[in-house]
């Protein structure tokens, strides 16, 4: 449908309040025309409410919405010309699969032999052929799924939004649709903003993601860009940065910053400017805490065995091994009583004694802000997970405190 | 009846085995089928239908074909269908339930789709809706009476701004008698319509508008037609509540013309005659009248889709 189609459609501040509460803060967002954007983030972060503003579903309450020049917030749903892909699919349960496809057309009141051509042609698109005369409460949860996508896009249109459309699929069922939607964005030239809270899904589909967290963006980049340099912790922990933990900065150099982290050193690479003194979130990838075998250690390590060893290198007790086929993830715990997550192909069993290394580059430093992670230290108090014999009585609060939230201290 | 059938089977069919394994088998197979004590939960229920149900229906259908004055088992049929002025009442009921009926359903589906939405006052409204349930007919009578009466309230009114020169006859006709089934009615099909309309899941609404349908799209394409199975029994409902009116037909109504309905044929008969055959005959006909209207509409009913509609109701 060439008349509905954008060069981009701009967000402009929107924003939307239930009651006393924002669910929505100043998003901003210029979506090009055939980019598969992924909102993602946490239940509650706002992101459902962004895309039924954007449907026309929620009035906004602040900001606007831009077709190229056209203002767009200010129309109903009806008039907006957008697909949508509900969670529930939200697929008329008295018309048969061919009519649920038919119906956008039917509103449009396209010539019956165009509504007979295109609909059999989704129908087609999704492989349904077979079942085009059933009723959805006969087909699979998947099968919906391919109805729901199939009716919104029948109408060609200029956008298609999708509300976590395969958080009702299992596993298995979940990765070829993810494909197949990919497959219908790139051959139909579609132009997708994709509402999901996992961040696997967002990764592999999106060309762009926004990241939000409590009605706020966090970060809108490449999934690479977000995948490798995360601005926020939040936006890290979405990124698989499993190990975020808080600590003070010692240290800054041109590229390079040195953290203390309950007596452990690290060095690493900030992702936002700090200053010595800073309150700061630490992040490191399970898979790029790398151990060390341990006769090699006492090479590498040498001149400090124990906790506090080299910027990069710290000794640790496994506490807990999970299989998880190819490799093991495994939660280690240092002296001081701070917990890792490592993941390794090397058979340990709780009790060892560990040596991990971890790159400089590998090791983000993010600005603390309101908020640090939890300290892990007080979880430590339980010893019931097997590796309590290399953590003292004595574990150490690696911040010293108790509450999360660091009180703004700018030396 | 098959769950029954099958204890007396049973330990016929498999003296083979063994007798010790047969009773825990048995008790386990008729559990499956639904059969084990919590049945007796029933009982209660059953004796109060048998008792005051199904035991004074045959008991009058019985009575119905022993006409007093004799002629045969259908006499007082041929008797009630050759007199007009007995046989009228079926029309006359029927010219007043149906319409009644059909306002009650009709004008609460407006009402109840307004109100499905979450709003403040709901419930203040919802009670004020549902308020002349809880009158029964002879107040509603009373306030029709006062209100609508040649000196009432409303005539005075028009009198008074010289809109009529004599008082409207809204009562003590069919209008008094619509008004009270009115009044009895809608409440009723108000709450039941606005309980299938919550079960009807508000994302189809919205999926319907982001494909293009405007509200009454949206309405008639999609919520109607799944409403339409509910719409079907509350018609049934209501209309049966009004088929059988009595005292608003006598206290509002002119019982002895155009609102001399079925009951009031029945009543007669039975109390003021004291020919209780006729007056069961009566009885037994106002029944089958009422069956036949609740067939036709769940005939029409069965065109439609009847299934899950997807929301918490359903």
């Amino acid at each position: 449908m060439t008349d509905a189609a954008f060069r981009e459609l701009r967000l402009d501040g929107v924003g939307r309040r239930f009651g006393d509460t924002d669910a929505l803060v100043g998003l901003d967002l210029t979506i090009r025309q055939g980019e598969f954007i992924a909102l993602l983030g946490p239940s509650g972060c706002g992101k459902s409410t962004a895309l039924n503003c954007l449907a026309g579903l929620l009035p906004l309450t602040a900001g606007s919405i831009w077709q190229d020049d056209r203002r767009i917030d200010v129309l109903p749903p009806e008039r907006r010309g957008f697909g949508m892909v509900f969670q529930n699919y939200a697929l008329f349960p008295h018309l048969t699969v061919r009519r649920n496809i038919e119906f956008g057309l039917q509103m449009r009141r396209l010539p019956k032999a165009d509504v007979v051509r295109r609909t059999a042609a989704a129908v087609a698109l999704v492989h349904l052929e077979e079942h085009a005369g059933k009723l959805p409460g006969q087909l699979s949860g998947g099968q919906q799924q391919r109805v729901a996508i199939a009716r919104a896009v029948v109408l060609e249109p200029s956008l298609v939004l999708m509300d976590e459309p395969l958080s009702n699929l299992d596993a298995k069922l979940r990765l070829e649709m993810r494909t197949e939607i990919r497959r219908l964005h790139q051959s139909l030239g579609l132009t997708t903003v994709y509402v999901t809270h996992d961040q696997e899904e967002a990764l592999s589909m999106a060309d762009r993601l926004v990241v939000l967290r409590a009605g706020r963006v966090q970060q809108i980049g490449t999934a690479e860009e977000l995948h490798a340099r995360p601005r926020t912790w939040h936006v890290a922990d979405f990124m698989g940065f499993r190990n975020l933990f808080p600590a003070s900065v010692v240290e800054v150099s041109a590229e390079r910053v040195v953290v203390d982290a309950g007596g452990l050193r690290f060095a690493g690479v900030p992702a936002e400017p700090v200053t010595v003194g800073d309150w700061v979130a630490v992040g490191v990838r399970p898979e790029d805490l790398l151990v060390v075998p341990d006769g090699g250690a006492a090479a590498d390590g040498a001149s400090s065995a124990g906790s506090a060893g080299s910027a990069g290198v710290l000794t640790a007790t496994v506490s807990v091994v999970e299989y998880q086929g190819r490799e093991f993830a495994v939660e280690v715990r240092t002296t001081a009583g701070l917990r890792l997550h490592v993941r390794t192909p090397a058979r340990l069993v709780p009790g060892d004694g560990v040596t991990l290394r971890v790159e400089a580059d590998r090791l983000l430093v993010f600005p603390g802000g309101d908020h640090l992670p939890p300290a892990t230290a007080p979880l430590g108090e339980n010893t019931g997970d097997g590796g309590g014999a290399g953590s003292g009585p004595d574990v150490v609060d690696v911040r010293g405190r108790g509450s999360a939230l660091v009180p703004q201290e700018t030396p | 009846m098959s769950p029954a059938a099958s204890p007396g089977t049973r330990p016929g069919a498999s003296p083979g085995t063994g007798p010790a394994p047969v009773d825990p088998g048995l008790r386990h197979r008729l559990a499956e089928r639904g059969v084990d004590a919590r049945l007796l939960l029933l009982v209660p229920g059953l004796v109060f239908v048998l008792g005051l149900f199904v035991y004074p229906f045959l008991y009058g259908l019985g009575l119905s074909f022993q006409p007093a004055r004799g002629g045969g088992p259908f006499a007082d049929y041929q008797r009630f269908f050759s007199d007009t002025f007995q046989r009228d009442t079926i029309g006359k009921t029927l010219w007043l339930a149906v319409p009644a009926a059909l306002f009650n359903v009709l004008a609460s589906v407006p009402v109840a789709y307004r109100m499905r939405g979450r709003f403040r006052g709901k419930r203040l409204l919802t009670t004020v809706l549902v308020v002349p349930i809880t009158l029964g007919t002879v107040l509603t009578a009373e306030g029709l009476l006062n209100f609508l009466g040649p000196a009432g309230w409303l005539n005075r009114a028009l009198l008074g701004l010289g809109l009529v020169d004599e008082p409207v006859g809204l009562i003590q006709n069919y209008w008094g008698v619509f008004f009270s089934l009115v009044i009895s009615g809608f409440p009723f099909a108000f709450l039941l319509i606005l309980s299938y309309l919550s079960g009807i899941d508000p994302t189809l609404e919205r999926a319907a508008a982001t494909l293009g349908a405007g509200w009454w799209q949206r309405f008639r394409r999609v919520t109607l037609p799944l409403l339409v199975p509910g719409l079907a029994t509350t018609f049934c409902l209501t209309f049966v509540l009004a088929f059988s009116v009595f005292p608003s037909a006598y206290l509002v109504g002119d019982p002895t013309g155009e609102t001399r309905v079925i009951s009031i044929a029945a009543y007669e008969a039975a109390y003021q005659a004291n020919d209780y055959p006729f007056g069961s005959t009566i009885a037994m006909i106002m029944g089958a009248v009422e069956l036949a209207v609740i067939g036709v509409v769940l005939l029409w009913r069965s065109r439609f889709y009847v299934g899950t509609t997807g929301g918490k109701g359903a």
